[in-house]
């Protein structure tokens, strides 16, 4: 009865927070605001779908801006090579980026994955610099550090934006969709059992290579698609600021303010510091102050927060409830499993 | 051929540098099992800090380690104290993303101060060099070589010939046992984390004489760095010490082979080949435990 309840109450919230979504350019047309939802819808996919590799298994990427300049640059070259014209046709090339993507993330996968825990995260680093110096020195097909023009987008003033609203609010709903069914499924199962002991995961029958790569590439591929969307968004892209090393640590910070292997957590994370990011860069992004603000807004969520606003939330529920009523949680609400698993175990 | 001689001598003196600096970077990893990415951060910080004193003060790039060093020293044992020693669980996941956005602050602030422009620490002897054969080489890479080379001698000294030193050794093997016998390895940690600085303060002054660097040089400069404990088998100083040369060897010979463009290159196809191999890195034991 109580879960039904909540399950309700779950779904309204859910579908209240989706219509907004989709007419919030209607409320807010002016250009800026509309920009700025293009962003958040981004960081929402963004982290939704690291979340998927990081939350899940448990393995860190830092790397995943490397995927996200890949995914950016082969939807500009396949647009240029074709020779493909701006209005909405770009649009229908992205999941061919994002198939690209995930070939590069089988590769990249395959090796990364030999390596666990600190090594894996060095070499996701190391990969996103391999990417940006391809970027920069295969002059020839990218265009170097003179850029990548992508088809002018035929849309003028304040409509401009709405197209690219509504991609990035698509992408971010199909990696929202593939999440939560992995959560649901016995793929995802596996995947948290090996974020909580690899080698017993094996012991037990898991396929956790094949389980791992999988994941990293479906995370992969989600990524490569928004950068895609993303270069034809800003029309030229340069090496360095698409594979951008904040890009690959935002996303990741806004998964553990979140909550780090939960549906939400990402979500919210993003729906918090994207604005915030925006509007810092916007006040103080001439000095550079905004990184230090930004540096410490991130210090504080994980030295106050280690476990993100979710899980945070959800034990003080629980342990209210258990002081206010006793007996009105399930059994085994006293006893705090992993957040995700709680979720991920339900039927 | 003298080229590719000439680039790997300057490889092995440039090497040392890189050896120094992740020589603390790999001590680190290994008393705490944290990955300070914001140790390239740290050395442009010393570096910064050895040019204000030589741009204002006029003092010696050399000579300003005697100040440098210490406050860095101090500046470690206070982060290590505020921002690492709070993370209980999941600290190894957790500690990237602090030392990440110490790195970010760092890189702010600097910034803030010294804008982007790039900058470059001179002393009056920076152009002399003296022959070797068909080439020359200048002093001061030979000075900062050496520099390394006794700063790291003394680590060395102090990690197998001082009681504290086995203290260290003894966190890096079992961190409980160590423990049990009675060392405080919160105590450990915070000198070994403050120990990493003071060499990041001194790889900062050769780094800033050889190179010139912004403050967005760290990027650059931890991405080489973690490539090279990883190569040389996380927590393992010899490891470190060994990958730093073979790395900048190859990327200097690179330079002049191919093109300077894909130096850095190189550096990441070798990590990938030892990898593939051994996943492990040269000198490193399998890492069982997870993030």
């Amino acid at each position: 009865m109580r879960l039904r309840d909540k399950r309700f109450l779950a779904g309204l919230a859910l579908l209240l927070i989706f219509i907004i979504a989709l007419v919030f350019p209607a409320i807010a047309p002016d250009s800026s605001t509309t920009n700025m939802g293009v962003f958040t819808l981004m960081y929402v996919g963004l982290a939704t779908a690291w979340n998927i590799m990081g939350g899940y298994t448990g393995y860190i990427s830092l790397g995943h801006a490397g995927f996200f300049g890949f995914g950016s640059y082969a939807l500009g070259l396949l647009l240029a090579k074709l020779g493909i014209q701006g209005g909405y046709t770009p649009f229908l090339f992205v999941p061919l980026a994002g198939i690209l993507t995930a070939l590069l993330a089988v590769v990249v996968g395959w090796f990364a994955l030999r390596t666990r825990a600190a090594t894996f995260v060095i070499v996701t680093i190391a990969f996103m610099f391999i990417l940006q110096l391809l970027a920069e020195n295969l002059v020839g097909l990218t265009g170097g550090g003179a850029g990548l023009g992508f088809p002018s987008p035929p849309w003028r003033g304040a409509f401009y934006n709405i197209p690219f609203y509504y991609a990035m609010l698509v992408l971010a709903l199909l990696g929202l969709g593939v999440s939560w069914w992995i959560r649901r499924s016995k793929f995802g199962l596996g995947l948290l059992a090996i974020r909580d002991d690899e080698d017993k995961a094996l012991a037990v029958g898991v396929p956790a290579g094949a389980f791992k790569l999988t994941a990293f590439v479906v995370s992969a591929a989600l990524v490569g698609m928004i950068g895609g969307v993303y270069g034809y968004y800003v029309t030229f892209i340069y090496p360095q600021f698409v594979v951008d090393p904040l890009i690959g640590i935002s996303m990741v910070l806004m998964v553990f303010l979140g909550g780090l292997g939960t549906l939400g957590g990402p979500v919210l994370g993003a729906l918090i510091l994207e604005p915030a990011q925006l509007w810092l860069a916007y006040q103080y992004g001439a000095s550079r102050l905004y990184l230090v603000f930004y540096a410490s807004i991130f210090l504080l969520v994980i030295l106050l927060m280690p476990r993100g606003i979710i899980p945070s939330v959800r034990d003080l529920l629980t342990r209210w409830r258990a002081r206010a009523g006793g007996s009105n949680g399930a059994p085994g609400a006293m006893r705090e499993p992993p957040a995700a698993a709680q979720e991920g175990a339900a039927p | 051929m003298t080229l590719v001689l000439e680039a790997a001598v300057l490889g092995i003196l440039t090497g040392g540098v890189y050896a120094l600096m992740a020589s603390g970077l790999t001590l680190i990893f290994g008393v705490m099992r944290i990955i300070n990415v914001g140790h390239g951060a740290l050395v442009i910080l010393g570096a910064y800090l050895s040019f204000v004193l030589w741009r204002n003060l006029n003092i010696d790039p050399f000579l300003s380690l005697v100040v440098t060093m210490p406050v860095m020293f101090v500046l470690g044992v206070i982060l290590q104290i505020v921002f690492v020693r709070p993370l209980k669980t999941d600290r190894e996941a957790l500690s990237v993303l602090v030392t990440y956005a110490l790195a970010l602050g760092i890189e702010g602030l600097l910034g803030y101060i010294f804008t982007s422009n790039y900058v470059q620490i001179t002393a009056w002897y920076d152009t002399a060099s003296f022959p070797i054969g068909s080439f020359r080489i200048t002093y001061v890479y030979v000075y900062g070589f050496l520099l390394c080379l006794a700063i790291l001698g003394a680590i060395f000294l102090m990690l197998y010939r001082t009681t504290f030193g086995g203290a260290i050794r003894a966190t890096m093997l079992n961190r409980t046992a160590a423990q049990l016998v009675g060392i405080d390895v919160d105590r450990v940690s915070a000198i070994t984390f403050g120990i990493g600085m003071a060499t990041a303060a001194a790889g900062g002054v050769v780094f800033g004489i050889t190179n010139t660097f912004n403050p967005g040089s760290h990027y650059d400069l931890i991405s080489r760095l973690l490539t090279i404990i990883v190569l040389g088998g996380l927590g393992s100083l010899r490891g470190a010490i060994i990958a730093a040369l073979v790395m900048l060897v190859a990327t200097d010979i690179t330079a002049v082979v191919i093109s300077p463009v894909w130096a850095s290159f190189v550096f990441f196809v070798i990590l990938v080949a030892v990898l593939l191999v051994r996943p492990q890195g040269l000198f490193g034991a399998t890492v069982r435990d997870r993030l």
